[in-house]
């Protein structure tokens, strides 16, 4: 047995230490915003929070996230949208959607980290794959939530 | 939309026609003295209203009108402005059911193996081990796969593993990239041309998968009462229905095919349902049981159906101001219809997939001669993002390769090629001017064009593009304009160009599917490359919507990509790209 604190509330499961967290999320806890890619951390489709930390699923076992905080997509805004999420509708961000989730979660955490990303920042921290084509509008829709939050900080 | 505009704008316009006659009867009032706006039928001289649900009921009951007239495009509320799309607040929250979401009650998983050779079959099997393993329910043995049936797709996934599994590749078994060129090159004969001045060029492409995110999939379930369900992400639910139904030896109306989410389809999911017939295969061998099969990226991407690889020699004949008097194609290319649809094959056997953009070129030349010789592999072949476009790259570029042997620019070169009236020259000149043709551009970066029609619509692009000391090619900036003749939602259009690119970019950058003893060589995102956020380019899309024909935006885009692209690599090096990936190709010292 595992226990595992996903989205703020605490789960037991009884699976293999060394599953993928991925598949707890998905199979076990029902839990299907990430999504599975490509298996090996090259795509980022799986990427959920790890204390705050964006993981790729598909590789850490869940052992390695008993005792911390895991939030996925369906946690992320707490009960309403985060600012991301409504960028992405105010941008017309996804086309297929399935990598999108994974993109947003990316995203966050690059937020917290830095509050108002370069190109280059988010160059180098989005790195997941999209087949359709939205990281025109992944970039654009990123600049404006922290453009908004600098703004208000400056009241 | 281009495909169902017609017969969804008429039942529309039938339906309010009713739905007015409705009203007018219940009022007891002549049709012609109402109006609708926004559902709201009103009477105009007693200004009595009613919204469409409190007559739908009597309106379905009257005949449906025979003729309607539809609205003129001039006339249009919603279509020609950007709106915004319904599904995307539930994609950004992580809702929307894709293929590999489905959940059933008391649901298991599946993972699979195919024979790793096209067309190899299953010899043995050793599932002692796996079948021990926590989860499992199943080992499903088929002719041409195996796949571990768990109570979760990762326990499946695992015991798959250590199945020990031996394929009798058959003859296939030794094909090779080497071999498959050399199959090809049968094809090729030395054409003659009898003109004074001759410029020749043999380009090529590699196979290509689709490498859509979400992998194939498809859930099955076979009910007590001989009733078969099916989930899957597909492109084409007549044909899952189609293949469900067959495979599962049931009649089409035992068969329910419910059309999921899917993640990426670009023609992966429509023609092959081979991944129904795999999920029907493994619900039989559990009767009654829901069975969600899901491939690894590495099964997905060596089952793939690949763009055709394809040489193409090209020979032309100029005149002495360089004008382009005769041209002598000849194509080496697998046949997609012979293997997806040989119903759809011409009299003649030629199919339009491998010969089009260079079989109905719009330029003016004078004598023109095309020869197909199709060369068909084991490797399956598919539709791929705007399938034939690979000739988009090798006339677009040949025909630089010609401008730049009669000295001219490749813009006008064009231009004296096509007729006053042609929408080729309205996008061409479209995109020249939003692109500055001809105008100073930043140091180290330069142009290249092309104009491609296709899909119904279409297209010209201008490249900006960078070459580094180091050979590494950064595409700037990309224009491309559009005549798609209507645009119902621009805003779509642009991220449609831009999806465009970024898919193309891919495959003129790093993709390429190899073959050795008779299997696909790469095998994940490692060796089959996605560009990333970095590489995305600005574009730029210009809508020139000219009005009076129903075209495409999910393919034009992709096809003058290549050519424009590598016509700015030749602008930037003096090196001419005949082949791709580029990764093949020293591009340094430039």
């Amino acid at each position: 047995m595992l226990k595992l604190n996903v989205n703020g509330k605490l789960h037991q499961v009884d699976v293999e230490p060394e599953m993928p967290l991925l598949w707890v999320l998905r199979d076990h806890l029902g839990l299907l915003g990430a999504k599975y890619g490509c298996g090996v951390a090259l795509c980022g489709a799986c990427t959920v929070h790890v204390d705050g930390a964006p993981v790729r699923s598909c590789v850490v076992p869940a052992s390695a996230a008993v005792g911390k905080a895991v939030v996925t997509i369906e946690g992320l805004g707490g009960s309403g949208l985060h600012p991301l999420q409504a960028a992405w509708i105010e941008h017309e961000v996804p086309q297929c959607g399935y990598c999108q989730t994974g993109m947003i979660m990316s995203a966050a955490a690059l937020l917290t980290e830095k509050p108002r990303p370069t190109d280059a920042e988010i160059d180098r921290a989005m790195t997941n794959l999209c087949r359709c084509g939205t990281y025109t509008r992944v970039r654009e829709a990123i600049h404006a939530v922290a453009a908004k939050a600098a703004k208000k900080a400056q009241g | 939309m281009r495909s169902s505009q017609d017969y969804v704008r008429k039942a529309g316009a039938a339906a309010r026609v009713m739905l007015v006659n409705a009203a007018a009867a219940r009022w007891k009032v002549p049709a012609s003295e109402c109006t609708v706006e926004r559902g709201v039928i009103t009477h105009g001289p007693s200004r009595r209203t009613l919204r469409y649900g409190e007559v739908a009921a009597e309106a379905a009951r009257l005949q449906p009108p025979q003729d309607v007239a539809l609205r003129d495009p001039k006339d249009w509320k919603i279509a020609g402005k950007p709106v915004h799309r319904f599904d995307i607040p539930d994609k950004v929250m992580g809702k929307p059911v894709f293929g590999v979401d489905v959940v059933l009650p008391g649901m298991l998983h599946a993972s699979i193996a195919q024979c790793p050779v096209f067309g190899g079959t299953l010899k043995s099997l050793d599932a002692g081990a796996a079948e021990k393993m926590r989860g499992v329910k199943k080992v499903v043995r088929e002719t041409d796969f195996v796949a571990v049936v768990a109570d979760s797709w990762w326990r499946a996934d695992q015991a798959l593993q250590k199945l020990k599994i031996e394929w009798d590749a058959g003859a296939n078994g030794n094909v090779s990239s080497e071999s498959i060129t050399a199959m090809l090159r049968e094809g090729l004969a030395a054409p003659n041309l009898p003109q004074a001045r001759k410029v020749g060029a043999e380009y090529s492409s590699p196979y290509l998968n689709h490498a859509t995110m979400e992998p194939q999939t498809c859930t099955a379930w076979l009910k007590p009462e001989g009733f078969l369900e099916v989930w899957t992400s597909t492109q084409n639910g007549e044909a899952s229905m189609a293949t469900a139904a067959e495979t599962a030896g049931l009649p089409l109306e035992k068969v329910e095919v419910h059309k999921m989410m899917l993640g990426g389809g670009f023609g992966r999911r429509g023609g092959p349902q081979d991944f129904v017939r795999q999920g029907v295969r493994i619900a039989m061998a559990m009767p009654g049981k829901p069975v969600k099969m899901m491939w690894s990226r590495e099964e997905d991407m060596q089952h793939g159906f690949y763009r055709p690889a394809s040489i193409v020699q090209l020979k032309a004949g100029l005149d002495a101001r360089g004008n382009l008097i005769a041209m002598h194609t000849r194509i080496a290319c697998p046949s997609i219809l012979k293997v997806l649809m040989p119903q759809a094959l011409g009299n003649g056997g030629i199919d339009f997939t491998a010969v089009r953009t260079l079989s109905d070129m719009p330029y003016a030349i004078p004598n023109q001669q095309v020869d197909y010789a199709m060369r068909n592999g084991h490797v399956p072949v598919g539709f791929w993002r705007a399938p034939g476009q690979q000739n988009a790259f090798y006339r677009e570029c040949f025909i630089d390769e010609l401008a730049v042997a009669a000295g001219r620019d490749p813009l006008e070169y064009r231009l004296a090629m096509l007729k006053p009236s042609d929408k080729n020259r309205l996008v061409l000149e479209a995109a020249a001017k939003a692109a500055s043709w001809g105008g100073s551009l930043a140091p180290g970066v330069h142009r290249g064009l092309a104009v491609v029609d296709g899909f119904g619509s279409f297209a010209a692009m201008v490249a900006e593009v960078s070459v580094s000391a180091k050979g590494e090619v950064k595409v700037q900036r990309i224009v491309v304009a559009i005549d798609s003749g209507h645009v119902v939602n621009p805003d779509t259009c642009r991220a449609q160009a831009e999806g465009n690119v970024i898919y193309g970019l891919g495959s003129i950058l790093y993709q390429e599917n190899n073959v050795k003893n008779g299997r696909i060589v790469e095998s994940n995102f490692h060796d089959f490359r996605l560009p990333q956020m970095a590489e995305m380019p600005k574009v730029e899309t210009v809508l020139v919507p000219t009005g009076g024909f129903w075209g495409g935006h999910g393919e034009p885009a992709i096809l003058p990509l290549t050519p424009a692209v590598c016509n700015a690599i030749f602008a930037a090096t003096g090196k001419r790209i005949r082949s791709l990936p580029l990764r093949h190709h020293d591009l340094r010292g430039a």
